[in-house]
Formats: C-alpha cells, structure tokens, sequence
C-alpha cells in the first residue's frame, strides 16, 4: 500500500489557550475542577478507562500529605505515538491539567512527568515549556526517566522505576491513590488525560460529553499505523465504528484491526460496525490495520515475541506463560505450513488449543499486572479465528 | 477501627482492617497453598500459586498480598482458581529442573508438596531434567560465578519466588541477591554476577533457610567427613554447638523443641567418630576469655582513659557477624572482642592440650564441628584460624549434613539410647547452652562478670539465675545492671585489676541485637553517638533468633519454631547441675594444666584469639 501523506487530523488541543483555562479554572475552586471533570464524563486515555473525575475525588479524599501528579508519558504501547504529538506540540496543556488536577486533589506539593526513555529528546523542549508555564506558583513540575522498559508504562512499576528501584508492578490493593510514590498518595494519569482536563475545563464538560456514547464521552486521539494510506495521528468522538475510521484513514479492506495496542483486542472484518467506545471496541491510545495481505500468525507472532521480551519476570503465568504461547504460535505457523506435522489429526490438534486456551486464560486471570493479563489477548483472538484452519493443518 | 466482614467459602469470619485474605482464611481453617510467601518476609505476591476469586473483581487476587478493607465474598476453590493453580504449578515445573531423586531438598521440597498436593501427573508445559538440560530452549547460563563458598546456587531449580532476595535484602539488610534480566531470562544474581565468595556475602544461609526447592544449599562437606571416619590413621573428633541438638529431632519428623542431645551422642559414636565433645566447653572457655577482655577493656577506658580501648565491646562468636562488620563496619572492627568463636577455640585445644594429654599426633586429628550454621564452614578455612599449627578446625557441619550422614547409616535418631559426651571436657554448664539463644552470651556473661565483681550470687538478683529481661526474641534488646557493692578480685584474674572500687555505684549497660538489619540499627546509633555508644558490652548474632535460628538448621523455619528451639534451650539449661561458666570445673582445670597464666593471658592469646580483616564493601 502506498502511503498517501503522514497525516494528523486537527486537534481540539490546537484551539485551547492553557492560561486562560488555568485563570479561569482557579475561580472555580478544588471542588468546582471536580464537579466539572465528573460531569464531563472523561475516562481515563491510557488504556483502562478509569472515570477521571472519580480518581480525583478519591485523590481529594485522602488525608495524607504530600501527595503527588505523576504524567504517564511512558508512551510504550506497540503502535502508540499520539502522546509523543501532544507533548510535542500541546506539552503546555499537559502541565497545566496536572497543575488543575494539584487544585482539585487539595494541593500536591510535586508533578513527575515520567518520559520514556526513547523520548529523550524531548527532554529540553518540555523544560522549556515548563520554564514558560509560570502560572502554577507552588507546583513544580519534574521530568523523570526510566531505563526503556514496556512494564513501567504500568502505573505502580513507574512508581516502583520512579523510586530507582527495578521497575516491577506492585500488588495490588493498595492503589497509588492510596499509597503510591513514596508511600504517598498519587494521582497518576496518561498525558492525553491531563490535556482533555485542560481542554474540559476551558470548553466545558456540556461541550464534552455532547458527543459519544452513553458511557465513553467525548473524543479520543489515536495513533493508527498499519495498512492504510493515510497513518498517523487522529481526533475520533467515541461512538465512531470501526468501519467510519477505516474510511477515514484509508483503510478499506482491511482484515483486522488491532485496538489498543499489542495487549488491546484484534478485532476481524466481519465486526467493523463495531463502536469505538470503552463498553465496546475498546480505545486504547492506538489502532494498527491489517490489510488482507498479512498473515495473522505473523502479528501474533511479532506480539508475543515482544511480551516475550518485555515481561518483568516478575508472576509465573506472564514470565513463563508467554514464552509458552510464542513457542506454540510458532508450531502453529510450522504446522499451517505443512513443514512440521506437531498435531498428528484433527483431535490433537484441539487438545492442543485446548491446553493453550485455558493457559491463556490463567495468564489473564492470575497474572499480577495488565501486562500478564492482556498479553494473551491476540493470541486468543487470532487462533480462535483461525482455529478451523489449524486443526485441518492448513488444508480445508 | 471495626473489624471487617469477610466470607471464605461460605463461612463467615470478622477481621481488622489491613488483614490479608490468606490470614482470615487461616483463621477460618480453610487452607490456601502458597509458594513465595514466607511468614518472616515482606510480601511478594509473584508466585500466583495462592490465587483465589474475589467477588466482584475481574481477575484472580494473589490471597497472601490482598489487605481486606472492605467486606469481601471469597472462594478458595472454584474450578476457575483449580485451573488457574495448576496452570500456574506446571508453568513453575517447566522452569525447575525436577530430578527429585537427586536433590538435596528431596522429600523437604515445598514444590515437590504442591505437585503432590495439586494431582500434578504430567507435564504439560515442558520439563528440566539434567538429561535435556542442554537442549535448545533449557540451557541456562549460571546466574553467577560457581565457587567453593558455603552457599551454593542452582539456577535450574530457581522458581524465582524471591524469598533469597528478600531473606538477604529486607529481612537481613545486606542486598547480595538481586535479579537480574527481565520475563523468561530473569535470575537470581549477584553485583556483576561475581561468585558468592568474592562479594559482600556473610554465609549467614537466612537464603538456604528458606529456599523452597533445592536451589540454595549449603556447601555438601559429608563426603570429606566420610573419608576421614573411614581412615583408621585419623582420629576423628567432632565437637556439638547447643543449637543443633535443639532442631536435629525436627529432621527425623519431631515437632520442634524436643532436644536429642544424647542421642545425637550415640548416634555420633555410631557413625565412627573418635570422641564427641560438647562445644559448650568452650563457649564456657570463651565467657572467661571475652569476661575477662571486657573487665581489661572498661579498666582501661574508665580508669586508664585510655581511647584505643573501645567501649562498648562487641561479642565475636557469630562469624556471619565477624564477616557483616568486616565488609560494612569495616572502621568498627575495633570493638569487637578478640576472642575466638567457641568453635575456633575448641579446635585449637584439640590440636594441642588434648592432643598432648592423650598423646595423639595432632596431625592425625581431624577436627570436625557440628553448627547450625552454614558461616562456620567459612570460619573454619579463614587462614588466621590455624593457630595449634594445624587446621584448628577441619570441617563444619551443618544441623542438615549430620542429620543426613545419620539418615544415610539407617538410625532413627529418636529412638536410639542415650550417651554422655566424652572426657576430660565433661558436659558443660548451663550457660554454655543459651548461646544458642539470642541473649544467651549476654546473660551467660553477666551471671559470670556479676558473681566475680560482685562476689554476690547472681540468684540475689535474678531468680534461679535466669536474666529473663535480656530473653526473648524483639529484635533489638537493651538492659542496665547497677552494681551497688563490690567484692574482693578473685584468684583468676587477681594480676589484671588490683580492686572493683572502680566499678562500686556503676551501672552496666549491656544491648543485644540479632539479625543484621538489627545490628545495622544498633551499629548507626552508636556512630551516631546515640544510646548505644553508651553500652559497654553488646551481643550481636548474625541469624535472627540467634543460632538456633542459624543457616544450617532443619527446613523449614518461623518465629514459633525458633521459639519452640528456644524453649528447648532454656528448659536444657536448668537441667544442668552447673550453670555458670566460671564454675566449670572443666575450663578451671585447663586454666590449672595448661593456659597457666590465666585467661587472656600470652598462652591464651596465642591459641584463643584472633584478629579481624577491614574488608570493605567488595569492588572489584
């Protein structure tokens, strides 16, 4: 497929002045920022889609002090790159939500913004964009890396890399907003969410939550890459289907899509009406298209060799349970190929899926972090499509 | 704050906040396996064999790392948790190489219970065994450098539970094991993946203690032992620390607590040894030794002024401690008393006074020492340790080693008949045997050193002579003792102070500590200046609990089996018609024969002490 352009849709963020959203948001008070994110409905841009406006009430009720902001700018989702674009471009929006949400929370004395390692070399920029943010008196803000592992986008392994400690995820409860860096309480959010807090407060959670569905509000930005003619960075409202996005970034044909990253869901043509929406085909921060020409053994392949490689080790099921699946994927590969007969019939060969199935299950159920538990995802969702093809061994 | 509603299959139980699943299950009677969860460490949580379902939450909660806050409705056993848990336990067999025949850890293997207990009876994602080890996709690197130091690590029997890490880092405070690598190259590893001997490790064997698979252990030294008992040229002599007859009956399936200390004995004679001796002998010896150093001490620094003389003095018959101050403290080496560990001194009194009374050609001794302690092995091969000319000591044992050497002889050590130790060290006093204890060389010490400044009996103060207030297992420990009259110098120390006037209306303050993350706090309070500077004797003891919470003690341990050891101890110590380490008739006789000129005197310089290496954090 040619690429037509590396294009990047017009932003909400390019029309939002930060200071006059800040001046206008400190009128309103801790308990005003909080009733106006609730009402607006936003969730959560990282992935999982917490209820914003809840995380900074539970934030508000936590006695204990100091409490801390912490920006998730460990953008290391296979696919993802919209937060690269708005630090790049809106980095101001960013800061100044974490500064709204230090209102909200009743005060945080620091704001960490941990950067992925590979976005070093944004480092000076987003410095001189704080120097240039003098609004938030009292709340500084602070640029941290971590060494470039996946796992530390996983909020408590940041907290934990944060720290200078091995970046490995927590268990869990306690929640960070219970106790996260340092023990303290920590309001930790992806960077796309503090720019919609920014955005929010200065345009309204009526002018939010006017669109989308009933339970995913407003707009998302994506990053979509893959086989389309048009990859890049775009603003979709929630509700959009699947089929509407691909017409829009040059996609038609397309076999599958990848929601959501390597460790999102792998969602098949004949489910493209589906809505973009959390209670549905859930966002995430990127979309990847499959055109018709790949083989989706190849994808499941390439996504657990990376899960292979970037599991911290730490619980059974994601250290030992990935290698398992990129090993049988492999098999499966070899055995649609007719290179290397593993399954001697039909009946084996479901035995076979059987025993992988209900690992995958246990890794997304037992594992100890979203990592572990989502990592099996497309594994699932790719081999079950196919299963009819496997246990014929390639031949229908 | 009120308790908290909690249901676990249906049954009800009231808990206070903060108490984790796994607890609240205990206490319902409803049994959750676990793996690397360890009473005496922080949680990990990584093993996910403890998972159970929560209702309401989405996936599965590791049980030992989930506080309640709210009520909650748990199951412990749903199909989902049954597949989960054994998923989870194949996964863990597919990295552990399983060759339970050949495993030092057979039949005291907490992985090898759980595939038992879990119906395992294939394995269904894959097997390590030592015949395909070296195939493609099995072959592991070493995690470190392999050397002869006491603790050896397997990394094909490594599940990566982490207890070793957290032994070492939290519950020890010396951070020698990390890991290393990420997903499926993770490993245990040392700074810079140097061998255990060659970093900052004290061979303390908290790590082996509580290895659940046969990944760490100590340091096999059996067959070297073995050879000597088969060589009719060698007289073999083995001497027995206090802690191991307090825990060997737990490697034969006796509850813990039960001493078997003469069974060992017989049990000893039986596996060919020469003469068993009791090494409470020289923790007597050593009481008169580092009493007698810390009366010269504080004469010198509270009358003399004398600033080399460095009070408070640290006791030296742990060598997990000797080596934890020689590598982090190395500038407080100082304090610590020169008096060789009862061990060490016993083996340079076999090598001569005993060798020469019974006419026996040192060269052929072979020395062997029984300690619940893996450290010992090392203590024994350090170079300074050879001061009869020989070896002092020829190989330490651990608990396990001779409790394996008598399983291998087909004893059933509970059952044999009972025997006394050999002559002329005779059994011991009583406060030779609380230095298994933690407190035990503190209290063994101020029964003698009161009675001697005093002239008083140590039972005006303290009934029946037990210094409870020093006793127990809190891990830092602190005690004052005003020493209102003084009594005339006795006989055996006459030469060294000419009257206790200088210590009439003092108060002596005395500190125990145990574990090293203890001995941390106690040593930062002293070069802080803080309450501990001021103490003029401390007792430090590498292993939490104290010896009898040694490395080299049966598997598994907890805070109640190092209690019930304790209990064996004390209970021992009253049994014994002596109790006081000066009363020795024993330890008076060799002052008589042999160290004529008296404790810490040139001869006993010569023999009984030792000095210390400033090591340093390791960097190579």
């Amino acid at each position: 497929m040619i690429i037509e352009s590396n294009y990047v849709s017009t932003l909400t963020f390019a029309a939002v002045n930060s200071e006059a959203s800040f001046a206008s948001t400190q009128k309103k008070g801790a308990q005003g920022i909080i009733d106006e994110i609730t009402a607006s409905k936003l969730r959560g841009c990282g992935g999982a889609g917490f209820p914003t406006g809840l995380k900074l009430t539970l934030m508000a009720k936590e006695k204990t002090h100091p409490k801390y902001v912490i920006c998730n700018a460990d953008e290391g989702e296979p696919g993802t790159f919209k937060d690269r674009e708005i630090l790049t471009n809106y980095a101001e929006l960013v800061f100044t939500g974490m500064a709204i949400a230090a209102m909200a929370i009743g005060g945080a004395e620091k704001g960490i913004l941990y950067l992925r390692a590979e976005y070093a070399f944004m480092k000076e920029h987003l410095v001189a964009v704080i120097a240039k943010c003098k609004v938030f008196t009292g709340f500084n803000i602070e640029i941290r890396s971590g060494a470039g592992a996946y796992v530390c986008g996983e909020e408590t392994a940041l907290i934990e890399s944060l720290e200078g400690k091995r970046g490995e995820p927590r268990n869990r409860p306690p929640f960070p907003i219970q106790s996260g860096y340092l023990g303290q309480p920590s309001e930790v959010n992806n960077v796309e969410t503090f720019a919609w807090i920014t955005t929010i407060m200065s345009k309204g959670a009526a002018w939010f939550n006017a669109v989308g569905t009933v339970q995913s509000a407003g707009y998302k930005i994506f990053s979509i890459s893959g086989d389309c003619k048009r990859p890049g960075v775009y603003e979709f409202s929630m509700g959009t289907t699947i089929a509407a996005m691909l017409n829009a970034v040059g996609g038609e044909g397309a076999q599958a899509v990848q929601m959501g990253g390597a460790s999102g869901q792998t969602i098949f043509a004949d489910q493209f009406s589906r809505k973009i929406a959390f209670e549905d085909a859930s966002p995430g921060g990127s979309i990847m298209v499959f055109g018709p020409q790949r083989n989706m053994f190849d994808v499941a392949e390439n996504f657990l060799e990376f899960f292979d490689e970037e599991s911290c080790g730490q619980c059974t099921p994601c250290r030992k349970g990935n290698v398992q699946l990129l090993v049988a994927v492999r098999k499966i590969k070899a055995h649609l190929q007719g290179k290397e007969m593993c399954c001697k019939n039909k009946e084996q060969a479901h035995g076979c899926l059987e025993r992988l199935y209900s690992l995958a299950e246990t890794m997304q159920i037992a594992s100890k972090c979203g990592l572990g538990q989502s990592s099996a995802n497309a594994f699932l969702a790719i081999t079950k499509h196919f299963a009819d093809d496997i246990k014929c061994g390639g031949r229908k | 704050m009120t308790d908290i509603k909690v249901t676990i299959n249906g049954q009800e139980v009231s808990v206070p906040a903060g108490t984790t699943i796994l607890q609240a299950a205990k206490q319902l009677g409803v049994k959750i396996p676990t793996l690397c969860y360890h009473e005496d460490l922080c949680t990990s949580g990584s093993c996910r064999v403890c998972v159970i379902e929560v209702e309401g939450a989405r996936t599965l909660q590791a049980s030992c790392a989930y506080p309640i806050t709210a009520p909650i409705v748990v199951h412990t056993n749903t199909p989902k948790v049954r597949n989960a848990r054994a998923n989870i336990l194949q996964l863990l067999l597919s990295e552990h190489q399983g060759d339970c025949y050949t495993c030092k850890k057979n039949m005291n293997c907490e992985l090898q219970t759980l595939a038992g207990s879990h119906g395992i009876d294939t394995f269904k994602f894959g097997h390590v065994s030592w015949e395909n080890k070296d195939d493609e996709g099995n072959k592991k690197e070493p995690c470190f450098g392999e050397s002869n130091a006491p603790i050896q690590f397997e990394r094909e029997k490594c599940i990566l539970c982490e207890r070793c890490v957290r032994s070492c880092t939290q519950f020890q405070n010396i951070g020698v094991l990390g890991k290393c690598g990420r997903s499926n190259e993770t490993h245990i590893s040392t700074f810079k993946d140097l061998p255990l001997d060659e970093v900052n490790c004290i061979n303390c064997g908290q790590c082996v203690n509580r290895c659940p698979t046969g990944a760490l252990t100590e340091r096999d030294d059996t067959d070297a032992v073995w050879s000597a008992l088969e060589d009719p040229t060698k007289h073999v002599v083995i001497q027995t620390a206090p802690a191991p007859r307090a825990g060997i009956g737990e490697c034969f399936g006796l509850t813990p607590g039960i001493p078997l200390t003469f069974q060992m004995n017989t049990a000893i004679r039986q596996l060919g040894f020469d003469k068993v001796f009791d090494t409470n002998f020289t923790a007597d010896l050593t009481i008169l030794e580092e009493g007698t150093e810390l009366i010269i001490r504080l004469y010198k620094a509270l009358v003399g002024k004398d600033a080399s003389a460095k009070v408070p003095q640290f006791t030296s018959c742990s060598p997990g401690w000797i080596k934890y101050i020689e590598h982090f403290y190395p500038e407080m080496l100082g304090y610590l008393s020169s008096a060789k560990s009862p061990q060490q001194m016993f083996g340079a009194v076999i090598k001569t006074y005993y060798a020469k009374k019974f006419g026996i050609d040192p060269a052929n001794i072979v020395s062997v020492a029984l300690m619940p302690c893996t450290a010992k092995k090392f203590e024994c091969d350090r170079p300074e340790m050879c001061d009869s000319g020989f070896k002092d000591v020829d190989y330490g044992l651990t608990t396990r080693e001779l409790a394996k050497m008598i399983k291998e002889s087909g004893m059933d050590l509970p059952k044999l008949p009972k025997s006394d130790f050999d002559d002329p060290f005779g059994s011991a006093t009583g406060s030779g045997v609380i230095f298994a204890a933690t407190g035990g060389v503190m209290e063994a010490a101020i029964r003698t050193v009161y009675e001697l400044v005093t002239g008083k009996k140590i039972e005006s103060i303290f009934e029946k002579a037990n210094i409870i207030p020093i006793r127990g297992f809190e891990g830092v420990r602190y005690a004052e003792l005003p020493i209102t009259e003084v009594g005339a110098v006795p006989q055996i120390i006459a030469h060294l102070v000419p009257n206790w006037d200088w210590l009439e209306g003092a108060t002596l303050k005395v500190a125990i500590a145990h574990g090293t993350a203890n001995a941390k706090k106690v040593l930062d309070d002293i070069k802080a200046g803080g309450k501990f500077s001021e103490c003029h004797f401390i007792e430090f003891m590498a292993c939490p609990g104290g010896c009898l919470g040694g490395g080299g003690q049966p598997i598994p341990t907890s805070l109640e089996i190092r209690k019930q050891r304790a209990r064996a101890i004390y209970d021992e110590d009253m049994a014994y018609a002596v109790r006081k380490s000066h009363e020795n008739p024993a330890v008076l006789e060799l002052y008589k024969e042999f160290l004529t000129d008296g404790p810490c005197g040139h001869k006993s310089h010569d023999l009984l002490h030792t000095s210390y290496t400033a090591r340093g954090k390791y960097i190579r």
